[in-house]
């Protein structure tokens, strides 16, 4: 394990901590519109992104969040975009759904499921034809798999031979569909093979699993610069939204896969591993927490953008 | 030089690929094939297939890679093969080409260019004959282009090019076999509509495909001594409206010519924007010929009833001028 353990731990605490403050954020109204939280999914982004190259290309979807923040957008922009403020990393305009940081080669943030899979097949064109080292790394959930997209674009990115990894985060819910409602095949690595494509599966829940699992598919889209279909076994612990009742799933369940929480775990093993001490976990989730205060304090400090602004940025000022 | 209508798109094409490395053609049939409508004939012999790229029948992916490739870097040329057809790609330009700019706060433009052809009158029936460009119009961040003559459609890919952001070319199938003269070096402006005869007595505005029929129809007023202007919109979105009230100043009657169907028209918009902007300057009430509110038939005598056609034309005018 050449990643820092410590590193991996410490990025889960900062995104659930991020998270939780949102939610409470929410409740008091300094955050609206939809929020789609990742707690419990938090290993994937983590283990994924710690993963990659600054050359990579990250597409994500409305439950970008820990993306964003793995991918090196700083916290406070972030946060400042939750409130809808100027110094947003969207300036406002795009929210919790639409994260973006083009210095970073996060592509977002999209709100329509699957859109973001033929956009990174495009990606990996440009890539390869301008002769750029890096790869297209795509996140998408497990509902996308029913969107024609899905099949399009793992066409497309094997039929092109185009450096492309394909990341489910099957936490096996579409919003309230259940996959075993919504797929006739619910092993979805297997969908790969249609398409000429290899493909893994590994335990979303497990951040070192996670980070082998993209460590491998990654060198391998890179040295082959081939596509590849990555499936991470994860699960959603909060509602689906802030507008969920949770009517479609069992207490049961939901308390049988937090027994399997990516943070409690990963402490748990580190201690057990010598590498942190107790003292040294709590100081973790402190320093998360300790972020978390200055990036809310620093969204509720910068202004809003004026009104009059608000037809910028539907088309690109002329000269640029 | 005297070129069609498609050997004017082809000619644009190849000057855009010759000029920019970043350039490529993708669509279905645009290599091997030639273009379903032969625009692009030639061009993977002299370009190979990774710049005139074959793509399977897959709309969505492929529109959505052509997204993905301008903000990659590239300057994707991509062919849709009828305004039908790209209702499978709709997603890709109204939820991302056309948003991601603003969504972002300003950090992605989309510079890709979109082609598809458009509009009936080959007896294709009702899935390969509409003229859905209004729908595109509607959308802010798009850029909307209706080369309706020969010089327009070989300077507008240019320009187009050159736009940051995305623009869909609409492209009339039935005016790929009309024939210009064309002089070297055209240029052309992506924002301002062109009279294509000046007149006094009425207005006729128009765009794409209708425009060859409201110059007939031009005609046959001529002979009755009514000396109509006709006005070219050329672009959808954004609406030139400063060049449709200068020309209704000068003649106090508008016609409005539209293939679409009437209700929620681009006709229907440009009459709006007039009553805003100029109503005061209308001596009569304005009139619509858009084609009837049908999917466009099979049969010839019916798909011509569905139409737009020359003698409507001259009959709206009438009503006008009466």
């Amino acid at each position: 394990m050449t990643t820092d353990r410590v590193r991996l731990l410490a990025d889960m605490y900062r995104i659930r901590r991020m998270e939780e403050t949102c939610a409470e954020l929410y409740g008091l109204q300094k955050i609206r519109g939809f929020l789609h939280l990742y707690i419990g999914e938090e290993a994937c982004a983590v283990g994924a992104v710690h993963a990659l190259t600054d050359d990579d290309n990250i597409l994500a979807t409305y439950r970008e969040h820990g993306h964003a923040l793995m991918r090196g957008v700083p916290m406070n922009s972030i946060m400042a975009e939750m409130y809808g403020k100027a110094s947003g990393c969207s300036r406002g305009r795009g929210g919790s759904m639409h994260l973006f940081d083009s210095s970073r080669r996060f592509y977002g943030g999209t709100a329509i499921v699957g859109s973001g899979l033929p956009q990174a097949v495009g990606l990996a064109l440009a890539d390869t034809m301008l002769a750029r080292p890096g790869i297209t790394v795509c996140f998408f959930g497990d509902g996308a798999v029913a969107e024609g997209a899905f099949h399009e674009s793992l066409n497309l990115a094997s039929l092109w031979r185009l450096p492309v990894l394909f990341v489910i985060e099957n936490n096996l819910y579409a919003m309230g569909t259940a996959l075993s409602r919504a797929q006739a095949q619910t092993d979805l690595a297997s969908k790969a093979a249609g398409y000429a494509m290899t493909s893994s599966a590994a335990d979303g829940m497990d951040v070192e699993a996670v980070h082998a699992a993209v460590s491998e598919a990654a060198a391998a889209v890179r040295a082959g610069r081939r596509p590849h279909l990555l499936e991470l076994h994860t699960y959603r612990f909060r509602a689906h939204s802030m507008f969920d009742a949770e009517l479609y799933r069992d207490r049961a369940e939901v308390d049988e896969w937090k027994k399997r929480d990516p943070i409690a775990t990963y402490a748990a093993r580190l201690v057990a591993d010598g590498v942190l001490d107790k003292a040294g976990v709590d100081g973790l989730d402190r320093a998360a927490r300790d972020e978390v205060t200055g990036a809310v304090e620093f969204a509720e400090a910068t202004p809003w953008e004026p009104v009059a602004d608000l037809l910028t940025d539907v088309h690109t000022p002329r000269g640029m | 030089m005297r070129i069609t209508y498609r050997d004017a798109m082809r000619l644009a094409i190849r000057d855009a690929l010759l000029a920019d490395p970043r350039v490529l053609l993708m669509g279905e049939d645009v290599g091997l094939y030639g273009g379903s409508y032969a625009v692009s004939k030639g061009l993977l012999d002299e370009f190979g297939p990774e710049r005139i790229r074959d793509t399977p029948l897959s709309e969505l992916g492929f529109v959505g890679a052509g997204v993905g490739a301008a903000i990659g870097g590239l300057r994707p040329i991509v062919e849709i093969m009828t305004c039908n057809f790209s209702l499978l790609a709709l997603d890709q330009i109204v939820n991302s080409a056309a948003l991601l700019r603003h969504m972002s706060g300003g950090q992605f433009s989309v510079p890709i260019v979109i082609r598809m052809a458009t509009g009936a009158g080959r007896q294709l029936a009702a899935q390969h004959s509409h003229s859905l460009e209004n729908w595109y119009a509607h959308v802010p961040g798009l850029r909307v282009l209706t080369p309706a003559t020969v010089a327009d459609a070989r300077a507008m890919l240019a320009p187009a090019l050159a736009d940051p952001d995305p623009v869909v070319i609409v492209e009339h199938a039935a005016l790929y076999n009309t024939e210009a003269d064309v002089p070297e070096g055209l240029t052309c402006d992506i924002e301002r509509a062109a009279v294509r005869r000046p007149g006094s007595a009425v207005s006729l505005v128009t765009y794409g495909g209708s425009l060859p029929k409201v110059l007939a129809a031009a005609d046959v007023l001529a002979a009755e001594g009514i000396e109509a202007e006709v006005l070219d919109l050329r672009v959808l979105r954004p609406l030139d409206v400063a060049s449709v009230a200068t020309s209704l100043r000068r003649t106090h009657r508008v016609v409005v010519v539209d293939e679409g169907w009437k209700t929620g028209s681009l006709a229907g918009e440009v009459l709006a924007r007039i009553a805003e902007e100029c109503l005061f300057d209308l001596d009569a009430p304005p009139r619509r010929v858009c084609s009837a509110e049908v999917p466009i038939p099979y049969a010839k005598h019916l798909e011509d009833a569905a139409l737009p056609q020359v003698e409507g034309v001259v009959a709206a005018v009438h009503q006008v001028i009466a």
